[in-house]
C-alpha cells in the first residue's frame, strides 16, 4: 500500500494575524509557518505508523506551495516518510490545489491519501473531497480513528450528529482530525535524514484558480469586557437577553 | 436557472440549520431575479418538504433511494449534480456542516465550479460575486470571488437568525441513476448523539477548564447547561485527564465552535483554546484570576469561586425563565 500525505503549510497557531497591500494580503513578516497541525499530528503520522507495522510500503508527502514552503516540508520529512513532492504553485483555492494534488497522484497509483480536516488557515475543509472527486475514489472525512487490513480501511468517523464505523476498500481519501494519532516530535536523526531524502519540484498542472481573495477584514474589535458583581447573576442574565440578545 | 439548495433532516424533520440555508438561498435568489430550488434525500413526507416553501423554497427536489438512508459523500454529491442540471442552477448551497463539507468539494470539482467553504454572508453581486467567509480561525474574515460561471457556497450554521414566513412548495421526484460503486462504502455502526443538541451545533454552550479542580464537580456546570438547554464543553487539559469526554474538548487542536453564547468557566483562555471559539457571538467568562487572558476576549465578566458564581447563575437562569412564562 503506497500512502500520499497532503500536508500544508500554515501560519503557526500564535502569529499574530495582520494583512498588508490595503488589506489585500497576508502579512508574514515576523509570521513562523507550521505543517498544518491535524497534517502532522494525525495524518503523517498515522501515516508512518502504517508503514512501521508493515501495512504501508512506502509513505510520499505533497505539498502545493512555491519555494517557501520547503523548509516546512522538510520538517515533515524529519518526522519520517520516504520522498516529498512540492508542486511549484501558489493559490488559496481549494480546486486548484486540489487538482495539483489530484494530477500527481493519478499517475503515481497511490492506494491511500491522507490529508487533515482543515488548514487552520484558510479554513475550507474542503481538498480532501475534492481529491477524492477528481480521483474518482470514496472520500470518508473527519475521521477519529483508521485500521487497516489488507485491502479493506475501517474508520469512525464524525457525521452530523453523531459518529459511524465504516469498511471500505483501497483506494480511498481520508480526513484526519484528532484521535488518529499520537503528535511525534522529530528527533536528531530524523532531521539528519530528511537532509538526505528526496524532495521533487513538479510544474504545475494546467488549470486555473476558480476563487480568489480579494480582501481581508479583521474582525471589529471587542469593545471591552464588561464586568459583572459576583453576586449579582441576574444583571448578567438581564444583559444576556435585553442587551447581547443570546436568550 | 434557480438557486439550489441541499437540505438535511433528521428522520423526516428539516434540520434548523438547512432551513437556514433555505432562507439564504431565497435572499441570494430575490438579488438575481430567480426561484430556489431545494433537494432532499430519503425518507421525508410530502407535507414535510413543502413547509420549506415558508422558508423561501418553490420547489422541491425529492430523491428516495433506500441506499441513500446512510450518508455517502459520493452518491449525494451525485443527486445533488443531477438536480443542479435539471434546474440549470448557476448557484448550488450546502451547509458548512460534516454533510456538507463532504459533499460540496465533490459537487465543485464535478461541475469545474468556485466554491467558497464556510460562507457567513450574502454575495456581493456588484463587484462579481464576492463571499465573506472565517479564515485563521476565527481571527479575520476574508472576501472571496467566485470567478466560474457556476457557484458553489456551504454556509455556516447559525449565521443568520431563521425566520418562518408563508408559503408552500411544490414536490418533485427527482430520478438520479446511483450505481453499486457509489455505495461501496460499508457502514458498519452508526451512533446517533441521542436528543441532546450536537456541541458543534448547539446555539448555546457551557465549558469548563481546569479551573473546575475535578470531574467531580462538574454537576454545577451541568446545572447551568441543563437549565439553558446550552451543550457542555470543555478545554484541552480537562479532556486529556479524562475529566469529560473526547468530543467536548474545543480549540485548535478540538472542535471549533460558533454558538450565540458560550460561557467559559474556569478556562484560563490560551490562544489555542481561543481558537475554537472566538467565533462566538457572546462570551461570557468566570474566572478568580482578574488576569486571566480570557477576560480580553469576553463580553461579560465575573470575577470569583465558579464553585460559587455558576450556582447563583443557574438560579438566575431559572428565575428569569419563571418570569417568562
Ligand atoms: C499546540 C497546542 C495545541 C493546543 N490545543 C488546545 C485546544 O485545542 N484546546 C484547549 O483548550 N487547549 C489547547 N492547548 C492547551 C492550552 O495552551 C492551555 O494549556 C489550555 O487551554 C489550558 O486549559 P485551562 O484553561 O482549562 O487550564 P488552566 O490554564 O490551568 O486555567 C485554569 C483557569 O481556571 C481559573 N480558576 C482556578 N480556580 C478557579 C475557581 N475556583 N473559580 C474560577 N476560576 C478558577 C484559573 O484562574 C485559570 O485561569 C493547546 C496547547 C498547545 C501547545
Ligand atoms: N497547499 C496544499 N498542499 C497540500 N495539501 C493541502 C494544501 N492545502 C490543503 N491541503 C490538505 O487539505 C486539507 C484540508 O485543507 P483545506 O481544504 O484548505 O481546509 C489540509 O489539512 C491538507 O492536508
Amino acid at each position: 500500500m503506497k500512502i500520499l500525505v497532503c500536508i500544508s503549510q500554515v501560519p503557526d497557531t500564535t502569529a499574530k494575524i495582520a494583512f498588508t497591500d490595503n488589506n489585500t494580503a497576508f502579512n508574514n513578516q515576523g509570521v513562523t509557518f507550521i505543517i498544518n497541525p491535524y497534517d502532522e499530528w494525525y495524518a503523517l503520522v498515522r501515516a508512518l505508523e502504517l508503514k512501521e507495522s508493515g501495512a504501508a510500503t512506502a509513505v510520499h508527502l505533497i505539498t502545493v506551495g512555491k519555494a517557501d514552503t520547503e523548509p516546512v516540508i522538510r520538517k515533515a520529512l524529519a518526522l519520517g516518510g520516504d520522498e516529498a513532492i512540492r508542486i511549484d504553485a501558489d493559490s488559496n483555492d481549494p480546486y486548484l490545489v486540489s487538482l495539483q494534488i489530484a494530477e500527481y497522484a493519478k499517475s503515481q497509483g497511490y492506494d491511500l491519501v491522507l490529508c487533515g480536516k482543515e488548514s487552520i488557515d484558510y479554513n475550507s475543509g474542503s481538498v480532501g473531497a475534492m481529491v477524492a472527486e477528481l480521483l474518482d475514489m470514496n472520500f470518508l472525512g473527519f475521521v477519529y480513528k483508521i485500521d487497516v487490513a489488507g485491502t479493506t480501511v475501517t474508520v469512525t468517523r464524525e457525521i452530523d450528529g453523531g459518529e459511524e464505523t465504516n469498511a471500505c476498500e483501497l483506494p480511498l481519501v481520508i480526513s484526519c482530525q484528532k484521535g488518529v494519532a499520537e503528535a511525534r516530535i522529530p528527533n536528531m536523526r530524523g532531521i539528519m535524514a530528511a537532509r538526505t531524502k528526496p524532495l521533487k519540484v513538479v510544474a504545475p498542472a494546467a488549470g486555473a484558480a476558480l476563487s480568489n481573495i480579494v480582501a481581508y477584514e479583521m474582525p471589529p474589535a471587542k469593545s471591552g469586557v464588561k464586568m459583572i458583581d459576583a453576586e449579582n447573576m441576574d444583571e448578567l442574565v438581564r444583559l444576556l437577553h435585553s442587551e447581547a440578545k443570546v436568550i | 436557472m434557480s438557486i439550489l439548495v441541499l437540505v438535511e433532516h433528521s428522520q423526516g424533520i428539516f434540520k434548523k440549520k438547512s432551513l437556514e440555508a433555505v432562507q439564504y438561498a431565497a435572499g441570494i435568489a430575490k438579488a438575481m431575479g430567480t426561484s430556489v430550488s431545494a433537494v432532499a434525500v430519503g425518507n421525508v413526507s410530502d407535507s414535510e418538504m413543502q413547509t420549506l416553501g415558508a422558508y423561501g423554497a418553490q420547489k422541491v427536489l425529492h430523491t428516495t433511494d433506500g441506499r441513500l438512508d446512510n450518508f455517502n459523500s459520493r452518491a449525494y454529491a451525485k443527486v445533488v449534480v443531477a438536480a443542479a442540471q435539471k434546474e440549470s442552477s448557476k448557484v448550488i448551497i450546502g451547509l458548512h456542516d460534516t454533510t456538507g463539507k463532504a459533499v460540496m468539494p465533490r459537487v465543485a470539482a464535478r461541475l469545474q465550479a468556485g466554491l467558497v467553504a464556510g460562507a457567513v454572508g450574502y454575495p456581493d453581486l456588484s463587484k462579481g460575486f464576492v463571499v465573506k467567509k472565517n479564515v485563521f480561525s476565527g481571527k479575520a474574515f476574508a472576501y472571496v470571488n467566485i470567478s466560474s460561471d457556476i457557484k458553489v457556497l456551504s454556509l455556516m450554521p447559525n449565521t443568520f437568525p431563521v425566520v418562518k414566513g408563508d408559503g408552500t412548495a411544490s414536490v418533485e421526484k427527482l430520478e438520479v441513476a446511483l450505481t453499486d460503486k457509489d455505495f461501496s462504502v460499508q457502514v458498519k455502526e452508526v451512533s446517533k448523539a441521542s436528543g441532546d443538541v450536537p456541541l458543534s451545533e448547539a446555539e448555546l454552550v457551557v465549558s469548563g477548564g481546569r479551573g473546575l479542580k475535578g470531574p467531580e464537580n462538574w454537576y454545577v456546570l451541568e446545572a447551568l447547561a441543563k437549565e439553558l438547554g446550552a451543550a457542555t464543553a470543555c478545554s484541552r487539559p480537562v479532556a486529556d485527564a479524562h475529566w469529560r469526554p473526547h468530543g467536548e474538548h474545543v480549540g485548535q487542536t478540538g472542535g471549533t465552535i460558533r454558538p450565540n453564547l458560550y460561557i467559559a468557566i474556569g478556562i484560563s483562555g490560551a490562544i489555542q483554546h481561543l481558537a475554537g471559539v472566538n467565533g462566538s457571538k457572546t462570551i461570557v467568562v468566570i474566572n478568580k484570576d482578574p488576569e486571566a487572558p480570557f477576560f480580553k476576549a469576553a463580553d461579560y465578566g465575573v470575577l470569583g469561586d465558579a464553585m460559587e458564581i455558576v450556582p447563583r447563575l443557574t438560579e438566575a437562569v431559572k428565575k428569569y425563565k419563571a418570569n417568562q412564562g
